[in-house]
C-alpha cells in the first residue's frame, strides 16, 4: 500500500549547526520586525491545538505599550494521550530556552517563566542546571532576559491560559473572562506572549534555517511539520515528527494494528474518527487539528468506555466555575449511563447533544467548549455502542 | 480624562456608550433586561454563571454580556434563538443541581433562580438530578447563618462579598469539577471559623444556600405563652428599611407604622433599641473623654488609643480573630441592643413589676451577628441571657405578613415608655458615621458646653459613604474642668464594611495615621446595609437608606443623647452616673481574643 507519510527531524535534530545558542546570537542581530515577518511567513500556528499564528501573537505583544512584559512556555501538558512536551523538555530544552530568549528579544520582555506540569517535576533537576547555564549564557551574551520555572499543582484547566495565569499568580486557577487576551493583560495582567513548548522550538528552527525550508513542508492550511503522541493499539507507540497536512488513512497504516477501528486524534478534548473516514479525514487546521495525541483503539474497545473514561476526566476536571461546563459534563457523564441502563431513552442521546451545542458557544473557556467534540463524534459513529 | 463614545446596536437599536461599559449596561440603557445570576452591583464581575449570555454579530462563542466591553460596530441580540436555548439550557443545568423543594425554603418567593425558572417555564425537569445526600446536610453550626450546599448554585457572590467586601474569606470555594462546592477552612462547621457572623452573604445569595437562622416559631411561641412578658426593642436602621419587604418604596421610613404593627402582633411592650443607643453614647463619650483624660495627662500606660467603638458584633469577631492584639483599643461598652436587655431585665423589669425570669426580650435587628452576640456568655449580667431572641428586619417582615396585617393601612404608633424616648443621635446610629457624630455631639458639649460647631449639628465631615472618612475636630473654650483638651485637634476615623476596616487597622497599627476615637461597622454603608437588612442591596439602596436616616434624625425634638429625658432618669434613678459601677457592671464589658484557625 502507498504510504505518504513524510517523517521530519526538525525538532529534535541537534547538529553543530542549529546549537541554539548560536542561532540565538544570530537571530538577535536582526530587527525584531524581521523576525516577526519570518514567523508570519512561515506559517507557524501554535502547537498546543488551538492554532493561533505564532507571529501575530509576538507582533500584538510587541506593540503594546509597557515596562513590564512575559514571555510564557506553556509545558502544562494534561490533554489526555499528549506526552511530546515532555520528551522535547528532556531532550532539547535549550532550544525552548531560545526561543524564549528570542521572543523577549522581540515583544520587549525581561522575564521568561515555564510553567511546568507538576506530574513532570521528576524533570526539573536536569531542567534547571541546564537553564542555569543558559541564564548565565544570557547574561555572558549581554542579553538582558533570564527565564523562570514554575510548578503546576496537577490540575488540567491550568493549561488554559489565563487559568495559568491566575495558578501563576497564587490563585484559584480558573480561567478569565475574555476580552482581554494574554497579549494586552496576561500574567500579573501585563501583556504576555504564552506559548506551547513546541512552538518555541520552532521559532527557534526557523530563526535558523529560514521560513522557507519550514513552510515547505505541510499544506497551505497546516505549514509545517508537528510532533505527534501515537499510543493506544499500536505496535510502535511513541513520539513522531511528522509533516502536517496527512490523511488520517496514511497514519493508520503506519502506526494502526490492522484492526483500528477508530482514532481519537487531539486527545480527550479532539475528535474521535471511525474507521470508514479515515480517507476523508486531513489531520490539520484545514480538518482535525490535533495538539499532537492520536489515540488508536482497535475493535477490542467499547467506545461507551472510551466515552464514559473521557467524560469522567472532563466531570473532575471541570474548574467549576461556569455553569455549563460544571453541570454539563456532569449530565453528559450521567446521562450516557442512564442511557446505557435503560433509565433514559435512546432519544436521551440527543437532548445531551443539543446541551454540548450550548456548552460549546456558552462555556466560558476551551475545556467546557471542546467537551462536546468527543461526545458528538463518539455517539454520532458508535451509537448502538452506547445504548446497548 | 474623558472616554470615548462607543457606537453600537443592540436588537437592532442603535446606541452610544461609553468606552468601557459592559454590554450588560448598554443593554440596560436601551430598556432591554438580561437577567444575571452571578452579578452583582457591590462585587467585581465574575462572568460564571452564564445565564446573560448573548450573541454577538460575527463571534463563534456567545458573550457573558456582564464581562464583555463594548466595541464599536459591535451587533448584540440579546433574545435570539441561540441565546433563548442556550440560557433555558443554563437555567436547567443550574436547577438539576439544585434542592429545588421551593415551598420548604426560607427563600420561596425571594429566590433569584425560581424567578429565572418561572420566567423561562421550566417544567419537566430535561436532566439528571445531581443534588446529593451528603449536600443536603445543612450547616447549623452558626447562631447567625444556615448553609445549605444543596442549595448553592456555586455563583460565588459569597465568596467575593466574603473577600472583597469583608475582607474575611471564611467562604471559598474548594475542589473542581463535580466536587466543586463554597466551603471553610478544612471544611470547618461555620461557627468553627473566621466567619464574623455580619452575614453579607446572605444579603447577595440569589438562593436560599445562605439564610439566618430564623427564630420566627421561638418569638411566635413567647407570644403566645401568657406566662411571658414579651418586650420587643427595634434597632435605628430596621425604620427605614422593613418597608422595602412590605411594598413600601426604598427609602421610605415606616418607624409609626413598624411600632404598631409590633403592637398588632402583640409584643407586651414596644420599645426601642435607639433609648440605649442615647445610654451606649452617655457611657461611650465619657469613656472617651475619661481615656483622653488617663492617656493624654495622667500618662496611663495601660490606656491605649485610639478608642474603637463596639456596637457592632460582625466587628467585634473581626478584631478578636484578625487584631487580637486591639482588642484594649475597643470601647468597653456593650452595643445597645446588650444594654437594652441588661436593662430590661433588671432597672425596666423593677419598674413594671415583672419578674426578670418571666420576661422575654426580642430585638428587631438589621443584624444576624446579633443572634451570636446575644449568645455570647458575656451578655447575662442581669442574672439571665439578657437578650433573647433576635429577628432579623425579614424575619419581623415575615411575621407582619403571616399574622395578616395589611402594613400599608396601619396608623402611626407611638413607642411605650419608658425605654421607648429617643434622640435624632440614636437614629443615626444606623449609618455609617452615626455613631461617631452623636458622640460628637454630647463630647463636645460636655467639655466646651457648647453645642458641635456645624450648621443644624449636621457633621457633614464624618457622613456618607466613602469607605474610609477621617476628620479632625478642633476644641477650643473648653470648660475647666477639661483644661487638658484646650486647642486640642481631636482626631477621629470611620470605616464601614470590614475589609475598610482591616484597611484602617493596618494604618493604625502601622502608626501611619493616629487617632483619638474611630468608630467601625462590620457591614457596607453601618446598619442599614445590615445582614439582616431586606434584599436585595446595593450602593443606591444604601444611599437612600441613609438618606432616610438623616431626615428621621433631623425631625427627631430631639438631636443629643444627653438630652434624652428617660436616659437621665435612669442615671437619676438607677446608674447614677456614666461609668459607674453599676453601668460597668451591667453596660460594659470585654472581649476575648479567637483564633483565625
Amino acid at each position: 500500500m502507498e504510504n505518504n507519510l513524510k517523517k521530519v527531524d526538525i525538532i529534535f535534530e541537534d547538529s553543530d549547526k542549529c546549537a541554539p545558542l548560536k542561532v540565538l546570537e544570530k537571530t538577535l542581530k536582526r530587527t525584531a520586525d524581521d523576525i516577526i515577518l519570518d514567523l508570519i511567513d512561515s506559517g507557524l500556528k501554535g502547537r498546543g491545538g488551538a492554532g493561533f499564528p505564532t507571529g501575530l501573537k509576538w507582533k500584538f505583544t510587541r506593540n503594546e505599550t509597557s515596562d513590564v512584559k512575559y514571555v510564557i512556555c506553556n509545558a502544562d501538558e494534561g490533554e489526555p494521550g499528549t506526552f511530546k512536551d515532555r520528551e522535547i523538555l528532556d531532550r532539547v530544552p535549550e532550544k525552548i530556552f531560545t526561543g524564549m530568549a528570542i521572543c523577549g528579544y522581540v515583544v520587549g520582555a525581561k522575564e521568561g517563566y515555564i510553567y511546568l506540569r507538576g506530574e513532570y517535576n521528576f524533570l526539573l533537576k536536569g531542567l534547571l542546571k541546564k537553564l542555569s547555564d543558559f541564564n548565565a549564557a544570557l547574561k555572558k551574551l549581554n542579553v538582558d532576559f533570564q527565564i523562570y520555572f514554575k510548578s503546576g499543582s496537577g490540575a488540567y484547566v491550568c493549561g488554559e491560559e489565563s487559568a495559568l495565569f491566575e495558578s501563576m499568580e497564587g490563585k484559584r486557577g480558573e480561567p478569565r473572562n475574555k476580552p482581554p487576551y494574554p497579549t494586552v493583560a496576561g500574567y500579573n495582567s501585563k501583556p504576555t506572549v504564552i506559548n506551547n513548548v513546541e512552538t518555541l522550538v520552532y521559532t527557534t528552527m526557523i530563526c535558523h534555517m529560514g521560513p522557507e525550508k519550514f513552510k515547505a513542508l505541510g499544506t497551505s492550511d497546516s505549514r509545517g511539520s508537528k510532533v505527534f503522541s501515537v499510543s493506544g493499539d499500536t505496535p510502535i507507540p511513541g513520539i513522531y515528527e511528522l509533516e502536517l497536512g496527512m490523511p488520517l488513512h496514511d497514519f493508520v497504516n503506519e502506526f494502526g494494528d490492522g484492526d483500528t477501528k477508530a482514532v481519537q486524534v487531539g486527545g480527550a478534548s479532539g475528535h474521535c474518527v471511525p474507521r470508514k473516514k479515515f480517507n476523508d479525514t486531513i489531520i490539520g487546521f484545514e480538518g482535525i487539528p490535533t495538539g499532537g495525541s492520536m489515540m488508536i483503539f482497535n475493535s477490542s474497545r467499547s467506545m461507551y468506555n472510551v466515552l464514559h473514561d473521557y467524560l469522567e476526566f472532563f466531570a473532575e476536571e471541570s474548574c467549576g466555575q461556569c455553569t455549563p461546563c460544571r453541570v454539563g459534563c456532569q449530565q453528559l457523564l450521567k446521562g450516557i449511563e442512564a442511557v446505557k441502563r435503560g433509565e433514559r431513552p435512546p432519544a436521551y442521546l440527543d437532548d445531551l447533544k443539543k446541551l454540548t451545542g450550548t456548552m460549546k458557544i456558552a462555556a466560558k473557556c476551551g475545556l467546557g467548549q471542546s467537551v462536546g467534540n468527543p461526545f458528538n463524534s463518539i455517539i454520532d459513529n458508535f451509537r448502538e455502542e452506547i445504548i446497548y | 480624562m474623558s472616554k470615548y463614545l462607543v457606537n453600537l446596536k443592540i436588537n437592532n437599536m442603535p446606541v452610544a456608550v461609553e468606552e468601557g461599559t459592559t454590554i450588560l449596561e448598554a443593554a440596560k440603557k436601551l430598556n432591554f433586561r438580561i437577567p444575571t445570576l452571578c452579578n452583582h452591583p457591590d462585587l467585581s464581575v465574575a462572568g460564571n454563571c452564564r445565564v446573560c449570555v448573548v450573541e454577538v454579530k460575527g463571534a463563534r462563542l456567545l458573550a457573558a454580556s456582564c464581562a464583555t466591553p463594548v466595541s464599536e460596530g459591535m451587533e448584540v441580540f440579546t433574545n435570539s434563538e441561540k441565546v433563548r436555548k442556550a440560557r433555558k439550557h443554563i437555567v436547567e443545568l443550574l436547577l438539576s443541581e439544585h434542592n429545588a423543594d421551593c415551598t420548604k425554603c426560607f427563600k420561596n418567593g425571594h429566590c433569584e433562580l425560581q424567578e429565572l425558572a418561572s420566567e423561562y417555564r421550566i417544567g419537566d425537569h430535561v436532566f439528571l438530578d445531581l443534588v446529593t445526600p451528603e449536600s443536603m446536610i445543612q450547616d447549623i453550626s452558626s447562631p447567625s447563618i444556615v448553609k445549605d450546599d444543596s442549595k448553592c448554585i456555586r455563583c460565588q457572590r459569597c465568596v467575593r462579598t466574603c473577600a472583597e467586601l469583608q475582607g474575611v474569606s471564611a467562604l471559598a470555594v474548594v475542589n473542581k469539577g463535580d466536587h466543586q462546592k463554597i466551603s471553610t477552612f478544612l471544611n470547618k462547621p461555620l461557627h468553627e471559623v473566621v466567619c464574623t457572623n455580619c452575614g453579607q452573604c446572605i444579603n447577595r445569595c440569589p438562593t436560599g444556600a445562605l439564610t439566618e437562622r430564623n427564630y420566627i416559631e421561638e418569638v411566635w411561641n413567647a407570644i403566645y405563652d401568657p406566662s411571658k412578658f414579651v418586650v420587643v426593642q427595634t434597632a435605628p436602621a430596621t425604620r427605614i428599611a422593613l418597608g422595602e419587604d412590605l411594598g413600601v418604596p426604598v427609602g421610605e421610613r415606616v418607624t409609626g407604622k413598624m411600632v404598631s404593627a409590633l403592637k398588632k402582633l402583640g409584643f407586651n411592650k414596644v420599645l426601642d433599641t435607639d433609648f440605649t443607643a442615647d445610654l451606649t453614647i452617655m457611657e461611650e463619650g465619657t469613656e472617651l473623654l475619661t481615656r483622653l483624660k488617663k492617656a493624654l495627662v495622667d500618662k496611663d500606660e495601660k490606656t491605649v488609643l485610639p478608642m474603637m467603638t463596639s456596637c457592632s458584633p460582625g466587628w467585634i469577631k473581626f478584631q478578636e480573630h484578625m487584631y487580637s492584639d486591639m482588642l484594649d483599643n475597643l470601647s468597653t461598652c456593650k452595643s445597645p441592643q446588650q444594654m437594652f436587655g441588661a436593662v430590661a431585665k433588671t432597672y425596666y423589669a423593677d419598674k413594671i413589676n415583672i419578674k426578670a425570669q418571666d420576661m422575654i426580650v426580642v430585638s428587631i435587628m438589621p443584624c444576624v451577628a446579633k443572634k451570636f452576640e446575644c449568645e455570647r456568655p458575656e451578655m447575662r449580667d442581669s442574672g439571665y441571657q439578657d437578650v433573647d431572641y433576635v429577628l432579623t428586619t425579614r424575619e419581623l417582615a415575615m411575621m407582619i405578613k403571616q399574622a395578616g396585617i395589611d402594613f400599608h393601612k396601619l396608623d402611626e404608633d407611638h413607642y411605650d415608655s419608658i425605654l421607648g424616648e429617643s434622640s435624632g443621635a440614636a437614629v443615626i446610629f444606623g449609618a455609617t458615621g452615626g455613631v461617631m457624630e452623636a458622640a460628637l455631639r454630647t463630647a463636645y458639649e460636655i467639655v466646651t458646653g457648647r453645642e458641635v460647631p456645624f450648621t443644624n449639628l449636621n457633621i457633614q465631615p464624618v457622613r456618607g459613604m466613602e469607605g474610609i472618612k477621617d476628620a479632625t475636630i478642633k476644641i477650643k473654650n473648653v470648660k475647666p474642668e477639661w483644661s487638658f483638651l484646650e486647642g486640642v485637634d481631636l482626631h477621629v476615623a470611620i470605616a464601614h464594611g470590614l475589609a475598610n476596616a482591616r484597611q484602617l487597622m493596618e494604618k493604625v497599627r502601622r502608626g501611619e495615621a493616629v487617632y483619638h476615637f474611630i468608630e467601625v461597622m462590620g457591614c457596607p454603608g453601618g446598619c442599614l446595609g445590615g445582614g439582616g437588612q431586606p434584599i436585595p442591596t446595593s450602593p443606591e439602596i444604601r444611599k437612600k437608606r441613609a438618606e432616610a436616616i438623616y431626615s428621621e434624625d433631623e425631625e427627631m425634638p430631639i438631636r443629643k443623647s444627653h438630652e434624652n429625658p428617660e436616659v437621665l432618669e435612669i442615671y437619676k434613678e438607677f446608674l447614677g452616673e456614666p461609668l459607674s459601677h453599676k453601668s460597668h457592671d451591667l453596660l460594659h464589658t470585654h472581649y476575648k481574643p479567637r483564633k483565625r484557625y
